[in-house]
């Protein structure tokens, strides 16, 4: 006997919304702000402590004054906004220091092209255009400090020619690499010793290029931050990796200059190696000589953060497995080769977050070099506050500074976060 | 040893110093003047909207490379911070720092300076808000009172109350923005620094007038320029151009009536401006006209001070023992012959 269905339902329902509670705006506020006591109270107390900052903040520096001549004619205007006149009058000072105006555009071009030399490093889309990150040192250099182009790129021309010199000798008559590079070192010495001038005194007459000198104490503001910055990420890295891979090194002599040159510089702290830049060695070199102040800060700078990298970079290596380094040397792999294929794209990897970290710390340790005289942006603050004009000005400029360097800072992390979802493999 | 190594130290300096063939050589064969100056000091040094170093130590600075080159614009100025200003001058980057430095014992004798004279009388002051009532530095006891730590106003403030009887509350801060900001939020009732900062500070307040500097200065910070020991005819270059502006002053000499005294009887005025005939400038290796040059340069003292720290400025600091010994004040320059 069949049963007797009473009702066969012949489309599904149809899928109801969901309960306004747990959709659109309020699902939202309901999961992130508001699922517990706790943090219900933590999200009610943080809301308060924002608007009562902003609502300080916002009418402050949304009526704030752009023209006045001096912080008196601000105070006598409106006492209780913001005076940004003291960054229209010295937006140009925070930004290039004391260079000369008439020659803004040099640190101007440099900056243009040093988000061009990136970006082959950073996008390996653009690998092709490797050649310009390789020439822009010389070329920023050239175009910073001026003078003859010529004896900037004779470095660039005796460098080739060595390189040249160890190639040719490979291919055709030497098979010992040692032997070859040891050549290409003399002939590249010899090059450097007695050839270069003459060639630059030569290469001046023929084709005079050369630009305006400016000497470093001219430099200033977010140049010189940058300036002591990018060198310092740049030089910084590959010393890290080498001390990092020294520190490891079975050889006792190599990790042994590499454990005490690092743990040497860690236990220093950056100020101290400054003032040993600015004032100390001074003393040891003879008077007169003129080892100038930004590349006697910068090589600290980057001494400071190559022996942080190098220890970021171990704890990379350490992170990957041995066996990974077993595997590679059962490959027959020379040490190079295994590091360069199998072991460094790994230990990097994991420590992206720890060098992206140390390149950003290095970035706003450069505010330091104000207390070596030198002018950087938090030094300039000082010189713009001793003019009488602008007296008594703290928020306003401390305010602008902070956002610059939180635009730099926050770019590189940025790029670090793109760079870790781009290379996970273990999803 | 740490002994040792400061003993090395000096022992390179001074055989560093003893290479030099005389500074005034170097100089003249470098085409320019190293002047140190302060990174910023309101109405001592600082770089104006247009990048230009101004202030009262700059035009010292412009006249003493004016006395050597003719040219007031011949001179590189550094800016130095106070904690490297010593080694910097020690170790030859400046030729002369002009950095409203106290001039002390131990800084001239231990250091191995040599201070040019007093280019300014500064001292410690208070300033307090009018409404407390107060018009005198006697009348502060029980106050509490902003003070910058490790500097020599810290000591200064603790010898004057124990000195006076009275007592009083530190509310330490570590320089005099971070003062302002605690005074004028009410942190305290007085705050505390060399009196030519006090001056700057208040007029640039919201409401100057509700604020007083207090007429009591309660140490000696006398302020001068200064050079490295062992080269004596520098030294004297140095302070000769700052005394030559003093002297300017004193005969009425400024930078608008300079061309009109050849006719004047007084034969040291002659001999300053190199108009008569005896060229005494010889002896220290400098031109004929070299104090000429140096007050075309920026005026007497009278004027440098007028344009950097007095009414012209903006800071309005009287004048007041730095006005020159004829006018009541202690400016006291030796005799031009």
């Amino acid at each position: 006997m069949m049963t007797k269905i009473a009702f066969v339902r012949k489309k599904e329902i149809p899928p109801s919304a969901p309960p306004i509670t747990e959709v659109g705006l309020i699902g939202w506020l309901r999961q992130n702000l508001f699922s517990s006591w706790l943090n219900s109270i933590l999200t009610v107390l943080s809301v308060y402590f924002i608007v009562i900052m902003l609502w300080d903040f916002i009418p402050w520096a949304y009526g704030g004054h752009w023209n006045t001549k001096s912080l008196r004619e601000c105070l006598d205007l409106d006492p209780d906004v913001a005076c940004f006149s003291v960054l229209t009058a010295r937006w140009k000072q925070l930004l290039f220091g004391l260079y000369p105006a008439e020659e803004y555009w040099r640190p101007t071009l440099t900056f243009i092209f040093l988000l061009l030399a990136i970006v082959p490093i950073l996008f390996p889309k653009f690998f092709r255009f490797f050649w310009f990150s390789i020439i822009y040192p010389g070329l920023a250099v050239w175009l910073l400090w001026g003078g003859s182009f010529w004896s900037i790129s004779i470095v660039y021309i005796g460098l080739t020619l060595g390189a040249l010199f160890f190639l040719t000798l490979i291919r055709r008559y030497l098979k010992n690499y040692m032997i070859a590079a040891i050549l290409a070192f003399l002939f590249t010495a010899v090059f450097f010793l007695f050839i270069s001038s003459p060639l630059v005194g030569l290469l001046n007459v023929i084709l005079p290029i050369s630009l305006p000198f400016v000497e470093s104490l001219k430099m200033g503001g977010f140049t010189l931050s940058l300036i002591v910055g990018v060198t310092g990420i740049v030089a910084s890295f590959p010393i890290g990796i080498l001390l990092a891979l020294g520190r490891q090194s079975n050889l006792p002599v190599i990790k042994m200059i590499c454990v005490g040159f690092i743990e040497f510089i860690r236990g220093v702290p950056l100020i101290t190696l400054l003032f040993v830049a600015s004032v100390l060695l001074n003393y040891f070199l003879p008077p007169g000589t003129n080892f100038d102040i930004v590349l006697r800060v910068v090589i600290m700078v980057t001494l400071f953060s190559a022996a942080y990298m190098a220890e970021v970079i171990r704890g990379g290596l350490a992170g990957l497995p041995l066996g990974q380094h077993e595997a590679s040397a059962s490959l027959g792999l020379t040490y190079w080769q295994s590091q360069r294929l199998i072991i460094m794209p790994q230990a990097l990897k994991i420590s992206i977050p720890g060098i992206v970290n140390t390149f950003i710390g290095l970035f706003k340790d450069t505010t330091l070099v104000s207390i070596i005289s030198l002018r950087d942006p938090v030094g300039l603050a000082s010189t713009i506050r001793a003019d009488q004009k602008w007296n008594g000005i703290y928020w306003e400029l401390y305010v602008a500074i902070g956002l610059m360097f939180f635009i730099f800072c926050w770019g590189m992390s940025q790029y670090s976060q793109y760079l870790e979802r781009k290379l996970k493999t273990d999803k | 040893m740490k002994k040792l190594f400061l003993g090395v130290l000096t022992a390179l300096a001074l055989a560093a110093g003893g290479t030099f063939a005389g500074t005034l050589d170097d100089v003249k064969a470098r085409g320019n003047l190293l002047c140190g100056v302060s990174t910023g000091a309101p109405g001592f040094a600082t770089v104006d909207d247009s990048g230009k170093d101004v202030g009262f130590d700059v035009d010292y600075c412009r006249a003493l490379a004016a006395a050597i080159f003719g040219d007031p614009m011949a001179v590189k100025f550094v800016g130095l911070t106070s904690a490297v200003r010593f080694t910097a001058l020690a170790a030859g980057e400046v030729d002369i720092l002009a950095r409203n430095t106290t001039w002390t014992y131990s800084r001239d004798t231990d250091l191995k300076q040599t201070f040019l004279g007093v280019n300014y009388y500064d001292g410690q002051g208070f300033m307090v808000k009018k409404e407390l009532g107060v018009k005198s530095t006697t009348e502060l006891d029980g106050a509490t009172v902003c003070i910058q730590v490790g500097t020599t106003t810290e000591l200064n403030l603790a010898d004057y109350f124990k000195e006076n009887g009275m007592s009083y509350e530190p509310v330490p801060t570590a320089d005099n923005a971070e003062s302002q900001q605690q005074y004028l939020a009410g942190a305290c009732d007085t705050y505390t620094t060399d009196a030519s900062a006090l001056h700057g500070t208040r007029v640039n307040l919201e409401n100057p007038d509700d604020h007083l500097v207090l007429p009591e200065i309660i140490s000696k910070e006398p302020l001068g320029p200064l050079v490295r020991h062992g080269d004596d005819n520098w030294a004297d270059i140095g302070r000769w151009v700052l005394n030559a502006l003093v002297i300017a002053e004193e005969k009425g000499i400024t930078k608008g009536n300079i061309d009109s005294w050849k006719d004047t009887k007084d034969a040291e005025i002659h001999r300053l401006l190199g108009t008569g005939d005896d060229d005494i400038l010889a002896m220290v290796g400098l031109p004929k006209n070299a104090m000429y040059n140096a007050i075309k340069a920026g005026g007497n003292y009278g004027e440098i001070f007028e344009n950097n720290l007095g009414a012209t400025s903006g800071i309005n600091i009287e004048r007041g023992v730095n006005a020159s010994w004829t006018k009541g004040g202690i400016l006291y320059s030796p005799p031009f012959r």
